[in-house]
């Protein structure tokens, strides 16, 4: 369970995130939603570290990671994985150095141990035969999952998600979403992921949260997104008519 | 890890820089022994004296400074450009996600192996400007292989060799930390980067070039 407790964040006199109070669900994967520039990507970086809020904290369990100290840090980054948007593959190694960097980092296996786990993680992720290519090698789809494989190959207890979907066409997408859900529920993890794919948020929305100008202006799951009144939310959904147009004769 | 990274560094830094300071060096030695050779000619100073000025002047200033100039913008603007495009690229909030000191990470191989490998090529540059001064004077008749030689052998002070390698360390220790620094702290694009690497090669020169001077002074007080 990772809890967001009043987080505000400011760059300069910019207000990006205004008392941000949410709690993400261990074994649940949990969204958040909102338009470009709504403060989504800031509020993860808080999440994972990378931004420190203005004010407030960041629970991981018990553990403040606004407060923690740097080996404690450290230790919770270890349980942390992270596909990030743009896949932040390294380009000068293959595929395999890719997903084992982690493993070198912080484990004393030997070789042939990190080589299996390297494979099983591909095997997860329906990835075989590209260990010896290298990220330009291969399709924005395959990237994601190495991403996602690399993300996952310490067993992390946390995983977070930038903008998993973008730059994919709908089937892929839809392939990520699923390894990503099966992955939370395989494990139990805690995963976050920001979004604006609506089919994103009707598929795996266990527990989403929208931000919009830097306020939480909504929480619920997939199962409230289409009937509650909330006027942002509305909005943020039916952005598109032809959803507007779709649900109204879904509704006739 | 880092051991790998600093050997991949040693190898780009001091193999992939040797052809251009192979290049530069011979012909600042070739130049300077034909424009000493020209300044002193008709005058009473004897020709050995340009093989011994030469050295020396190969050893004191241009072998470190020059070879440290190009290398700045060489080995410098590569490091500011590499760094910057791992922060555009998230591939540096990845290893900090992972628990990675990235600054260790990152700078420390860049940092050892410029230490390392500057000053060997700094070395190789000044014996190979002494060879350029040999090759172009000698077989071109503007002095004899003796009296060049005679020169090179003559007033010898081991002391300027020391300069010399107090240049190569702080030359090499301004133009990583320079580079490095721009490019690990870039924000912004594709314009902003291209800044940075410019920035890099820019203050590096700046710095060395200061920092010539007040060695020359302690050095030499």
């Amino acid at each position: 369970m990772i809890r967001a407790q009043r987080i505000i964040k400011n760059f300069g006199d910019q207000k990006v995130l205004n008392g941000i109070d949410f709690t993400f669900e261990a074994g649940k994967t949990n969204l958040v939603i909102g338009k470009s520039g709504s403060g989504k990507t800031v509020l993860l970086k808080i999440l994972v570290g990378l931004f420190k809020p203005t004010s407030g904290n960041v629970w991981y369990d018990n553990i403040d990671l606004v407060t923690a100290d740097k080996e404690t840090l450290r230790e919770l980054h270890m349980q942390v994985g992270m596909l990030f948007q743009g896949n932040a593959l390294f380009d000068s190694m293959t595929i395999e150095e890719n997903i084992r960097f982690p493993l070198d980092m912080f484990t004393t296996k030997t070789l042939k141990e990190k080589k299996e786990q390297v494979n099983l993680c591909l095997d997860r992720v329906s990835l075989n035969d590209i260990n010896n290519k290298y990220p330009s090698e291969i399709s924005g789809g395959m990237q994601k999952r190495v991403g996602i494989a690399r993300a996952i190959v310490l067993n992390p207890k946390y995983l977070f998600c930038d903008e998993p979907n973008s730059g994919l066409d709908p089937q892929t997408s839809i392939t990520i979403d699923e390894l990503i859900l099966n992955i939370t529920k395989d494990n139990k993890i805690t995963t976050i992921i920001n979004t604006h794919d609506m089919n994103s948020v009707m598929e795996i929305g266990e527990n989403i949260c929208l931000i919009d100008k830097g306020y939480l202006a909504w929480q619920g799951n997939k199962e409230e997104v289409l009937n509650d009144k909330n006027e942002v939310l509305h909005d943020f959904i039916f952005a598109s008519p032809f959803l507007q147009k779709l649900v109204e004769s879904a509704k006739k | 890890m880092y051991y790998k990274e600093t050997i991949r560094q040693m190898y780009d830094i001091g193999i992939g820089s040797f052809p251009i300071v192979f290049l530069i060096s011979i012909f600042i030695g070739a130049v300077t022994s034909v424009q000493f050779y020209y300044q002193m000619a008709g005058t009473l100073i004897p020709p050995y004296y340009i093989g011994y000025i030469v050295r020396d002047m190969t050893i004191i200033e241009l072998a470190p400074t020059i070879t440290c100039l190009v290398l700045a913008g060489k080995v410098g603007s590569n490091m500011a450009a590499e760094l910057g495009g791992m922060r555009q690229k998230e591939h540096i909030d990845a290893m900090e996600i992972m628990g990675v000191n990235t600054s260790a990470y990152l700078i420390l191989p860049k940092l050892i192996a410029a230490l390392l490998m500057i000053p060997i090529l700094v070395c190789a540059a000044a014996l190979i400007g002494i060879m350029g001064g040999y090759i172009s004077s000698v077989p071109t008749g503007l002095f004899t292989s003796a009296e060049f030689i005679k020169g090179i052998r003559s007033f010898f002070v081991p002391y300027n060799v020391f300069m010399m390698m107090v240049k190569a360390f702080v030359f090499a220790f301004i133009l990583t930390n320079v580079s490095c620094y721009q490019g690990y702290f870039v924000k912004g694009g594709s314009i902003e980067l291209g800044e940075a690497s410019t920035r890099a090669v820019v203050y590096s020169n700046i710095l060395i070039l200061l920092a010539d001077y007040v060695i020359a002074i302690v050095l030499t007080a």
